[in-house]
């Protein structure tokens, strides 16, 4: 990036950060009332699993759990807890929330990246393989490759994966994040981690990896009939050139877009793939902490990826500056959206 | 010190594999033999047992919470004063010996000799006194009912405790192992929260196994305690492994393919689900053991909101009864995994079982005409009753089927059924809290004792709102409630016996709930895994006397 446009993006992000503090408060204020709406509380399902309860020991728990309390009250608690970023305490796990997250946080990151980059590198290549293939024998392949991939159910697969590469073949592990009887340390503890993950962040990557190749195989197309890629060809531009320093870059701008967008979708994807292959990550705990009404834990975990996903869409806003010069970070009244005509 | 050890464990291993097959299980455990779900063979030292346990538990002692799941985990670590056979009679563990005064107002205790707690304190009887005054009695589920009645604790010496009750409580007996009375260290526990201790998550215990680590989603690991008390017929320390890892896989299939592949060598407590019990039929690879869990001895059941005018009349209930059949229920849901259900104590609590009670066979034209007796008459639309039934769609897949079941076996007697399915906390709610609903479907743990875990059913005074696992239905009898009463404070074990048959008749005769499956837990093993002593609480068991045969 120029200094200048390095400059610029430092504007913006000075001015979008502070935005995006209202937005996440937000966005926690809806997750704890909605959740209010769900029937039973932790309580209830503390002493359903112990098999039996006495109303005193279940009124003490409530008490001590804060549960007693009218609702906008636990509200304001709850509120002036995030100003100091306590995030309070899981009565289930008997541990404070921000250590459960953090202590969960990188195992899914490290899904959610190594699966994001797999879905993007393949899938872009996908997509512009099939774009210079267009109808040909290699096109319709792809096409039924990123069919079978976008309709099979991620859990399926997983399970698919684990019986054919694990129970069969033996060559990956079936879950887990390490060797929990090896107890590996320095670089065997990397590759022992990455051994453990190529089958979840396969798995995981399969369903976004079908839509980037064809948002790209799309977007390719309508590119190589654009009036600059007919320049460049007149100017005798190779074709590998045309397609990676002319076409490629605005292709994918919608790619960027999607993106963003599917960070959030992405943890849900987690939740299955981490059930799946006993991958210790947040998309479990979420889902565990629903079940058990641990609202302090799933509230810390929604606002967690609401953090994120802001964070991440950001950052997209800033990836089409680069790919797009004509995007203007700093312009005050228009929103950051890709632009819509390609011609230049 | 170590070095001494590493010595001894070498000359005890050479010993163990002198010493052949038989003669093997110590005396505490040689009563067990009954059936030998594991091949026999002299134990081997050394070995990490992989264990699946589902889900994922939430503490590591069960001194004042009885999920199954933190039982399994936390009796390697943590001991209670017994464990129970495969008849549910108590055998030693950290008491050698117990007796009941005749009045049956006071229970004595000889704790064992020479046992330390992980962190090099003695055990002693204070450890006792603290966690029965402290934490059973005032923070267990079932504690504060089976310790209720105690008045004092004496320690008249480091090894022996005496409790004093106001009324005889026989049942204390059959409570007192592991995952119903798990015994804390005092010298931790003692002047700071229990329920918040740190050491509820690292558990410190007398037990043969040293807790390790808890890596959070992942897995709990332990390693061998060294001066374990343990000793086998041969005088050969245990425990045999090096240690155990529980590893937390959520998914049932990628358990059953973890197992097939090695990964684990022990799947507990039915994590392996009947339908997938089929790959593992192969004696040469796999042991099932059906035995582990009779000490839970827990029934299906369908309940009925007594409530609800139309089951105020006994003979809709009775009807209902009559509609369903249990042994295709058995055969079709449970895929042969139990035994039909008779009454409200399970067979396998042989001591108080009596099948002289009423039975209602499967028998369609018996219901109609109780139905019809009650004035439920057919409709013309060929229907007589609309109802809603309630399960716990979080209890796996097998919920949905025993729920479908019901359903279709009801339809035949012209009673159509709607399913609710909620997760297990909107589930609770309606049945406990909110009392709206007709009927309901639950597996309960019976225990060895009627008066823990049967009374609890049927109790007026257990009609408590909001509260899970109480008398949900809401029935009402004033005579089982005297005979139930009269039961739980009889000293005299024959006219116990007889009590209780008593209780079974009025209860079988009255039905406010109907007893359908007793569940047999499984577990499945490697051929690999050992163990030389069978128990019936063995989903409890503290694994001293389990070993791997070498890879």
């Amino acid at each position: 990036m120029k200094p200048t446009s390095a400059h610029n993006a430092w504007r913006f992000l000075r001015r979008r950060l502070p935005q995006a503090v209202p937005v996440v408060v937000g966005i926690a204020l809806l997750n704890f009332l909605v959740l209010q709406i769900a029937p039973g509380d932790v309580v209830d399902v503390l002493a359903g699993e112990a098999g039996a309860a006495t109303p005193e020991t279940m009124a003490q728990l409530r008490a001590s759990f804060g549960l007693d309390q009218p609702v906008a009250l636990q509200l304001w608690h709850y509120l002036g807890r995030l100003l100091t970023l306590d995030l309070g305490f899981s009565y289930r796990q008997n541990m404070p929330v921000r250590d459960l997250i953090l202590d969960r946080l990188p195992a899914t990151l490290l899904l959610m990246v190594a699966a994001m980059v797999i879905a993007l590198v393949l899938g872009v290549a996908l997509g512009v393989l099939s774009a210079r293939k267009v109808h040909g024998w290699v096109d319709h392949l792809v096409s039924v490759v990123v069919l079978v991939a976008y309709a099979l159910p991620t859990f399926w697969l997983g399970l698919m994966a684990i019986v054919l590469f694990s129970a069969r073949l033996g060559w990956f592990p079936s879950g887990g994040m390490v060797d929990v009887a090896a107890a590996h340390t320095g670089w065997a503890r990397v590759l022992d981690i990455a051994w453990h993950a190529v089958l979840p962040a396969c798995v995981l990557a399969t369903f976004y990896l079908a839509m980037y190749a064809k948002l790209m195989r799309s977007s390719m197309l309508e590119i190589y009939g654009a009036d600059f890629i007919r320049t460049a060809r007149a100017k005798g531009a190779s074709e590998a050139r045309v397609t990676l320093a002319h076409a490629l870059r605005n292709a994918l701008l919608p790619v960027a877009t999607m993106l963003g967008y599917q960070v959030a979708s992405l943890l849900s994807g987690a939740v299955l793939v981490e059930s799946v292959f006993s991958w210790p990550g947040l998309g479990r705990l979420a889902f565990e902490s629903i079940l058990a009404r641990d609202l302090n834990l799933l509230l810390g975990i929604l606002l967690m990826s609401a953090v994120l996903v802001t964070l991440i869409n950001i950052v997209v806003d800033v990836l089409y500056a680069f790919l797009d010069p004509r995007v203007q970070l700093a312009s005050d009244a228009t929103p950051s959206a890709p632009a819509q005509g390609l011609s230049p | 010190m170590h070095r001494r050890h590493l010595l001894t464990s070498t000359a005890h291993a050479s010993l163990a594999l002198l010493a052949l097959g038989a003669g093997l299980p110590a005396a505490v455990q040689a009563q067990a033999a009954r059936s030998a779900p594991f091949p026999a063979g002299t134990p081997v030292r050394g070995g990490i047992l992989n264990v699946a346990v589902a889900p994922e538990p939430t503490i590591l002692t069960s001194a004042f919470n009885t999920t199954m799941n933190i039982g399994q985990v936390s009796s390697k670590v943590l001991e209670g004063l017994v464990s129970y056979d495969l008849d549910l009679r108590p055998v030693p563990a950290l008491a050698t010996a117990w007796n009941v005064s005749p009045d049956g107002l006071a229970i004595s205790f000889k704790l064992r000799e020479g046992v330390k707690w992980h962190d090099g304190q003695d055990f002693s009887s204070a450890d006792v006194k603290y966690t029965l005054e402290e934490v059973w009695k005032k923070l267990h589920p079932f504690g504060r009912a089976a310790f209720a009645n105690v008045t004092q604790v004496e320690t008249p010496d480091r090894t022996t405790v005496v409790i004093r009750l106001s009324s005889p409580a026989p049942y204390v007996l059959n409570y007192i192992n592991t995952y119903g009375a798990q015994i804390l260290p005092k010298h931790l526990y003692e002047g700071k929260d229990v329920l918040t201790h740190p050491a509820n998550s690292a558990p410190v215990g007398t037990g043969p196994f040293v807790f390790k680590e808890w890596v959070k989603g992942s897995h709990v690991r332990l390693e061998r305690n060294p001066n374990y008390w343990g000793r086998d017929a041969q005088g050969v320390q245990q425990p045999y492994l090096d240690g155990v890892v529980f590893k937390f896989i959520p998914d049932a299939t990628a358990r059953t393919v973890a197992l097939e592949a090695g990964e684990l060598d022990v799947a507990l407590g039915s994590s392996i689900p009947p339908s997938s019990l089929s790959r593992f039929r192969d004696p040469q690879k796999y042991t099932i053991n059906l035995d582990d869990g009779r000490y839970l001895s827990t029934i299906f059941l369908t309940q009925f909101n007594v409530r609800r005018p139309y089951f105020q009349d006994k003979r809709v209930r009775q009807a209902f009864a009559h509609a369903i059949d249990r042994d295709a229920l058995l055969k079709v849901v449970f895929l042969g995994y139990g035994k039909a259900a008779t009454g409200p104590v399970p067979s396998s609590v042989v001591n108080y079982y009596s099948d002289d009670v009423r039975r209602y066979p499967y028998d369609l034209q018996k219901a109609a005409a109780l139905l019809d007796e009650a004035g439920l008459k057919k409709k013309p639309d060929g229907k007589r009753l609309q109802l809603t039934l309630d399960y716990d769609a979080g209890a796996g897949v097998s919920a949905t089927r025993q729920a479908e079941f019901i359903k279709q076996s009801l339809a035949r007697v012209g009673v159509d059924v709607e399913l609710r399915a909620g997760d297990t906390a909107s589930y609770l709610r309606r049945i406990f809290t909110e009392q709206d609903y007709d009927l309901m479907v639950s597996s309960l743990h019976r225990l060895p004792d009627p008066t823990l875990g049967v009374q609890r059913l049927y109790w007026t005074q257990n009609i408590r709102k909001g509260v899970p696992w109480t008398n949900g239905s809401g029935y009402s009898n004033p005579e089982l409630d005297k005979v139930m009463e009269a039961a739980a404070a009889e000293a005299d074990p024959a006219r116990r016996k007889a009590l209780i048959r008593q209780w079974q008749q009025i209860v079988q005769e009255d039905v406010p709930l109907l007893e359908l499956v007793e569940q047999t837990w499984v577990t499945v093993a490697s051929r690999r895994f050992h163990k030389t002593s069978t128990q019936g609480d063995g989903l409890f068991a503290s694994y001293a006397d389990a070993w791997l045969t070498p890879k």
